[in-house]
C-alpha cells in the first residue's frame, strides 16, 4: 500500500511548467500521430522556455518511447511507457515526479498524439488476452459498448430516469463550455436537452451524445524540479498530490461496474496534497461517456454512491455554476483522440495560470485532473496548485 | 464454418483449450479453486483469489442471471453488421463467477430484458473447432 508520509514528503517537489496540443486537433488528416507527439512535444517545451536538449526523461503510451522519442530526436537517460490506457498520461506524472525526486532525470516530457479520426485502422490485439477470447467474440468491443453495459447496471441500482436525467445534465453542461473553447470540436455547436434524448442510439443505454468525440489530437506536459520551475517561462503549476492503479482489465472482470478505482486514487491524491475535495476550484474528470463522470465523481468521493445524479442536478457543473467541471468541453464536446486523459491536465495547468479566455473561472488555485482507462480499469488522479 | 461468419473467432490458448472443446461438447466448463472451493473465470491454471494452482475443472449448471446487457445499434465491426440490434450481457453463472455472453432468443428492446433475469447457456457452432456459449432466457 502507499506510504502517505512518504507521499506526503514529496508532495510539491516538481512542478509542470509547460503544456501544450498539437498546432492543429479536431480533423487533422495530414499528419500521422507521431507528428502529432512531436508538434506538442515543440510546443510544450516552448511553454516552457526549456530547450529539447535538456530534456532527460520521456514517457508516453500508445507508442513505446522508442518510437517517440527517436521521432522528436531525443536520448532519454529515464524512459516510461507505462500503457493503461487513456489515463496513462496522468499517471505519467506522478512517474516523472518520483524520477525527478529519486534523481533519474531533471527535465521530463511526456507526450501524446493519436488520430483517432482519420487513422481508422483497428489494432489487431493478442488472440491469447481475455478480451480477444471471451468478449471480442460476443460483439464486446470497442468503449461505447462496455460502459453502456456498466451503465445498465448502475440505473437497474440507483433509478434509470435520475440516471438519464444525470447523463443528460453532463452532456449539456460540458457541451456549454465547449461552445467558450476556440479549439473544441462542438465550439460552435450548443446542445438542447430536447436535441440530446431526441438523439440516436449508440448502445442503449448510450445516445449518441453520451459517447466522446473522436479525433485527431496531440498534447505534451513538460515537468521539472520545483526548484528549476522558478526560473522557467511561466513558473510552476506544483504537483501536490499523485494516484494512480487498476483493479481489471475486461469489462467482466470489473469487481463492480458502478465503482471504479477512483475510489482509491481520489482519497490519495486528496491526502498527499493535504487537501480536500471543497478546496478544489476545478474538476477536470476523464468523460469518455456520460456515465464516466457520473462513476466517476461518486468513486472519487465527490458525493455518495447513488447521489451523483442530485451533484450534477440543475446544471450545477456548467458555466456559472458551483461546480467547474471539464471546462475545456472534455472529451465529449472538445476532443477525444482515443486516449484523452492529457487533456485534462493541459486544461487545468491553463485554468490554474488563468490563460483560458471566456471560460476562465474566477478563482482557481487547486485544481483535480483525473484519468481513467480501458473499459473503466484503470484511473490516474493529480492535485494541481498555483501558489 | 458457418457460411460467411466473419466476426472474431476465439484463438483457443493452452489455459483455455478444455474450455473451447467443452463448448463444442456442449459443456459449459469452469477452473475451480479446490483450496478456495469457488470456481473462476476466465480459465487459468493458478487460482486469481488465492495464487495457489491447486485447480480442477468442473462442468457447470449452464444456469445463470443477468448481471447487464446493452443493445448494441452500432455495430463495432463489420462483422455485426447484419445483427443490430444484438445483446450482450455479462451473466452471472450459478457457481458464482460472472462471464461476459450474449443474450439470444430476447426481444432486443430494454423493456423486454431484466436484471437478474434467469437464462441458461446454448452454444452455437461458428467453426468446425469452436462453440461459442450464449444464454437465453430459462
Amino acid at each position: 500500500m502507499p506510504v502517505m508520509d512518504r507521499l506526503k514528503a514529496i508532495s510539491g517537489t516538481a512542478a509542470i511548467v509547460g503544456v501544450a496540443e498539437a498546432d492543429e486537433i479536431g480533423r487533422v488528416p495530414d499528419k500521422g500521430p507521431l507528428e502529432l507527439h512531436a508538434e506538442a512535444g515543440r510546443n510544450a517545451l516552448a511553454d516552457a522556455g526549456i530547450d529539447k536538449s535538456e530534456v532527460d526523461g520521456v514517457f508516453t503510451a500508445g507508442y513505446s518511447t522508442f518510437d517517440t522519442a527517436e521521432y522528436m530526436g531525443i536520448t532519454p537517460h529515464f524512459t516510461d511507457s507505462t500503457s493503461v490506457g487513456g489515463s496513462s498520461f496522468v499517471i505519467h506524472i506522478a512517474h516523472a515526479m518520483a524520477a525527478i525526486q529519486a534523481g533519474y532525470c531533471e527535465v521530463a516530457l511526456i507526450t501524446h498524439g493519436e488520430s483517432g479520426r482519420s487513422n481508422r485502422a483497428r489494432a489487431s490485439g493478442n488472440p491469447g488476452l481475455a478480451g480477444a477470447q471471451y468478449e471480442a467474440p460476443y460483439g464486446i468491443m470497442g468503449a461505447p459498448i462496455g460502459y453502456s453495459m456498466a451503465c445498465r447496471r448502475y440505473m437497474h441500482q440507483y433509478g434509470e430516469d435520475r440516471t438519464r436525467e444525470a447523463m443528460a445534465n453532463i452532456a449539456i453542461s460540458t457541451r456549454k463550455w465547449a461552445n467558450k473553447n476556440p479549439r473544441a470540436f462542438f465550439y460552435d455547436t450548443p446542445m438542447t436537452f430536447d436535441e440530446y434524448h431526441d438523439s440516436r442510439w449508440v448502445s442503449w443505454p448510450f445516445h449518441l451524445p453520451d459517447c466522446c468525440l473522436v479525433t485527431d489530437a496531440g498534447a505534451a506536459i513538460v515537468i521539472t524540479s520545483a526548484e528549476r520551475a522558478k526560473s522557467t517561462k511561466k513558473g510552476a503549476v506544483r504537483i501536490l498530490g499523485v494516484a494512480e492503479g487498476h483493479d481489471h482489465s475486461v469489462l467482466h472482470q470489473m469487481p463492480d461496474l458502478t465503482r471504479t478505482w477512483g475510489r482509491h486514487t481520489g482519497p490519495q491524491a486528496l491526502e498527499m496534497a493535504g487537501i480536500t475535495h471543497s478546496d478544489l476550484d476545478l474538476a477536470m474528470i476523464y468523460d469518455s461517456f456520460t456515465y464516466t463522470v457520473l462513476v466517476t465523481l461518486e468513486s472519487l468521493g465527490f458525493c455518495k454512491p447513488g447521489e451523483g445524479a442530485d451533484f450534477v442536478a440543475n446544471q450545477r457543473t456548467a458555466p456559472g455554476g458551483d461546480f467547474p467541471l471539464n471546462t475545456s468541453g472534455g472529451g465529449l464536446s472538445y476532443t477525444h483522440p482515443g486516449m484523452y486523459g492529457i487533456f485534462t491536465v493541459v486544461e487545468a495547468v491553463r485554468q490554474l495560470r488563468g490563460e483560458t479566455g471566456e471560460r476562465q473561472l474566477d478563482e482557481c488555485k487547486l485544481a483535480m485532473a483525473h484519468g481513467t482507462g480501458g473499459t473503466l480499469s484503470s484511473t490516474g488522479t493529480v492535485i494541481l496548485a498555483r501558489d | 464454418m458457418a457460411d460467411g461468419y466473419n466476426k472474431p473467432i476465439p484463438i483457443p490458448q493452452p489455459e483455455s483449450d478444455h474450455y473451447w472443446e467443452g463448448a463444442k461438447a456442449g459443456e459449459l466448463r469452469l477452473r475451480h479453486c479446490d483450496d478456495c472451493n469457488q470456481a473462476f473465470f476466465y480459465p487459468r491454471n493458478i487460482c486469481p483469489e488465492c495464487g495457489n494452482n491447486n485447480t480442477s475443472w468442473i462442468v457447470a449448471s449452464g444456469k445463470a442471471k443477468v448481471h447487464t446487457f446493452a443493445i448494441v445499434h452500432r455495430p463495432p465491426h463489420p462483422g455485426f453488421m447484419d445483427d443490430i440490434p444484438y445483446v450482450p450481457a455479462i451473466v452471472e453463472l450459478e457457481e458464482g463467477p460472472k462471464m461476459a455472453t450474449q443474450l439470444v432468443n430476447v426481444t432486443p428492446e430494454p423493456e423486454a430484458i431484466q436484471i437478474d433475469m434467469p437464462v441458461k447457456v446454448v452454444f452455437e457452432s461458428i467453426t468446425d473447432e469452436i462453440s461459442l456459449p450464449k444464454f437465453e432466457p430459462a
